[in-house]
């Protein structure tokens, strides 16, 4: 596989091989669901509620493959009943960062003991850590692409209310908003959003996909429809861009992946710094000197 | 038809937006208030005031059906208080909005007319009008566009009030809206607040922690201490009787030539000082 200037016959080239065709679908359903919830996690400031899902679905992971299950599967169980516990504690507990830091530090402790028990390759406990999208399978595509479909539609079914409760939590629930129930799912679609993306990113890396992102995305738009629109762009210009290039070279998928979502998210910072500061700042309400004398 | 205030009548024209019968509030181990007999018409400016801790904010979730009376009984619009209802716009206390968030101030305001609806919001025309109009009422077009994380306390609070009124209310709920304003942004607020209230009609419930600067523009004072209501016009509540009778204990009104009151003989007094 040699790398020439011209992308297309690059590209054709890539796509010959049939686990770089099932790494591009699954890492374009993985970048637009990431996308989407991470839009609601960073509204949320529930950035770390999400990696503490991706830690407790790597004891998850890891006791499938001792028990000689799929490791998706204890993923998401892991996941999904870390996201209820959390969801049933309320929202402001899910920003209890204490303990939820004690509850991912014992999941991750729980999973090397699994990872130690199982006598079989070092590698499993590598691949969940730091992704392992070149070897996704077609009936793994076709679950993630399941994943994918339900993530879009309960987003969407729950978008106003869930950014009402993002945004405004008295007033949501004032207007008889259940935000037990909208808390409730919005967790488990962040659980499942994460056990999928865990097969791109890893555990250890799943920020690129579901926090970069969106919050480069939040910088650019402030309305929420362009800015998670905007969000799956730069998750799946990440993906797409990083599968190509690791093609190419002998190193990681996921460095690349999280590399160029880093690199945009500096851009954009430090294209607001130069530029437009006004609007980004904090402003104080200081009286003007007319007020004071008047 | 004009119906004095002190005049109870019932009849379309006449009927009380909220009545409350031998109301008591709190949690069931511990009463808050108890005993408290009111009633509210329609456009009345009402100032509610007393101690911290005494049971304003209750009131509020009594009026918006988040809490369940413990006792007496509570009329909204003629039936019991259930969570949700559109007739009522509600800005609670310390409202604050993370400085990070990039969310422009309009999307807020439109949520407040169809955050409840489920499904996706097209950018509806009839939805951005009246979030238009609301901002228009609360003279705070021109932050429609800015971001919430970056507004000021002032401009928060017209923004908050905007999301309110959105959906058309006949009753606000404003808890304390005044903290953290300045003088200045005080009277703004208040002045706001008092047209709404003249032009629509709308029934306006305001907390705040000093009773002066809303003297000008109260039909009545709502005052909640020692586990006690007392209401009426401003003349007949902020006086050395009703309040020493409601705090058992020997308190001084007493008022500057501006008509400002001071309530001495309480640790923690609400009037400004003289």
């Amino acid at each position: 596989m040699t790398f020439s200037p011209n992308l297309l016959a690059d590209l054709q080239q890539m796509l010959r091989y049939q686990f770089m065709v099932n790494a591009f679908e699954a890492g374009t359903i993985v970048s637009v669901i990431a996308g989407i919830t991470g839009y609601f996690v960073v509204l949320r400031r529930s950035a770390f509620t999400a990696h503490a899902f991706s830690e407790i679905g790597f004891a998850g992971a890891a006791g499938a493959v001792l028990l000689n299950v799929a490791p998706i599967a204890g993923l998401l169980l892991g996941s999904t009943l870390g996201g209820l516990a959390i969801a049933a504690l309320g929202r402001r507990a899910a920003n209890r960062d204490t303990q939820i830091g004690i509850v991912l530090a014992f999941s991750l402790g729980l999973g090397l003991l699994f990872i130690s028990l199982y006598r079989g390759y070092a590698t499993e406990a590598y691949s969940i850590l730091f992704g392992e999208i070149l070897g996704v399978s077609a009936g793994q595509v076709q679950l993630t692409l399941l994943a994918g479909v339900l993530i879009v539609c309960g987003v969407g079914f729950f978008y106003r209310p869930l950014l009402f409760a993002s945004l405004d939590e008295d007033v949501a629930e004032a207007k008889g908003i259940p935000l037990l129930l909208v808390g409730t799912v919005f967790m488990l679609l962040v659980a499942v959003a994460v056990s999928f993306a865990v097969q791109v990113t890893g555990v250890l890396l799943i920020f690129s996909l579901m926090v970069t992102p969106a919050a480069t995305a939040q910088y650019l738009s402030r309305r929420p429809q362009t800015a998670i629109i905007i969000s799956v762009c730069i998750a799946l210009g990440a993906t797409w861009v990083g599968l190509f290039v690791a093609f190419y070279t002998p190193y990681p998928v996921s460095f690349f992946i999280t590399g160029i979502a880093f690199a945009l998210y500096l851009a954009v910072r430090l294209a607001h710094l130069g530029g437009s500061p006004a609007h980004l700042r904090r402003r104080k309400e200081m009286p003007t000197v007319e007020e004071l004398t008047a | 038809m004009i119906i004095g205030s002190k005049t109870i009548t019932v009849g379309v024209q006449g009927a009380q937006l909220i009545e409350a019968d031998d109301l008591a509030a709190g949690y069931p181990n511990k009463v808050v208030w108890q005993n408290a007999n009111f009633s509210f018409g329609r456009g009345e400016f009402i100032a509610v005031i007393g101690p911290n801790g005494a049971g304003k904010t209750t009131l509020f979730r009594l009026l918006l059906g988040l809490q369940q009376p413990l006792g007496g009984t509570i009329k909204i619009f003629g039936e019991s208080p259930r969570r949700g209802n559109p007739r009522i716009g509600y800005v609670p206390q310390r409202h604050l909005i993370d400085s990070e968030t990039n969310v422009e101030a309009l999307e807020l305001v439109r949520l407040g007319l169809s955050g409840k609806r489920w499904g996706f919001n097209p950018i509806s025309h009839t939805d951005r009008e009246a979030a238009f109009d609301a901002l228009k009422a609360v003279g705070a077009v021109e932050l429609a566009h800015r971001p919430l994380g970056v507004l000021s306390g002032g401009e928060l609070q017209r923004i908050f009030l905007a999301e309110a009124l959105v959906s058309k209310p006949d009753m606000l709920l404003l808890d304390e809206p005044l903290s953290n304003l300045d003088l200045k942004r005080e009277t703004d607020m208040l002045h706001l607040v008092n047209g709404v209230v003249r032009s629509r009609g709308v029934t306006a419930l305001l907390i705040a922690h000093n009773i002066n600067p809303l003297l000008p523009h109260l039909d009545k004072v709502v005052y909640v201490a020692n586990g006690k209501v007392a209401t009426g016009k401003p003349s007949e509540v902020l006086t050395s009787e009703t309040l020493s009778m409601l705090y058992g204990v020997q308190v001084e009104v007493l008022r500057d030539p501006h008509g400002n009151v001071a309530i001495i003989g309480i640790e923690e007094h609400h009037g400004g000082g003289l």
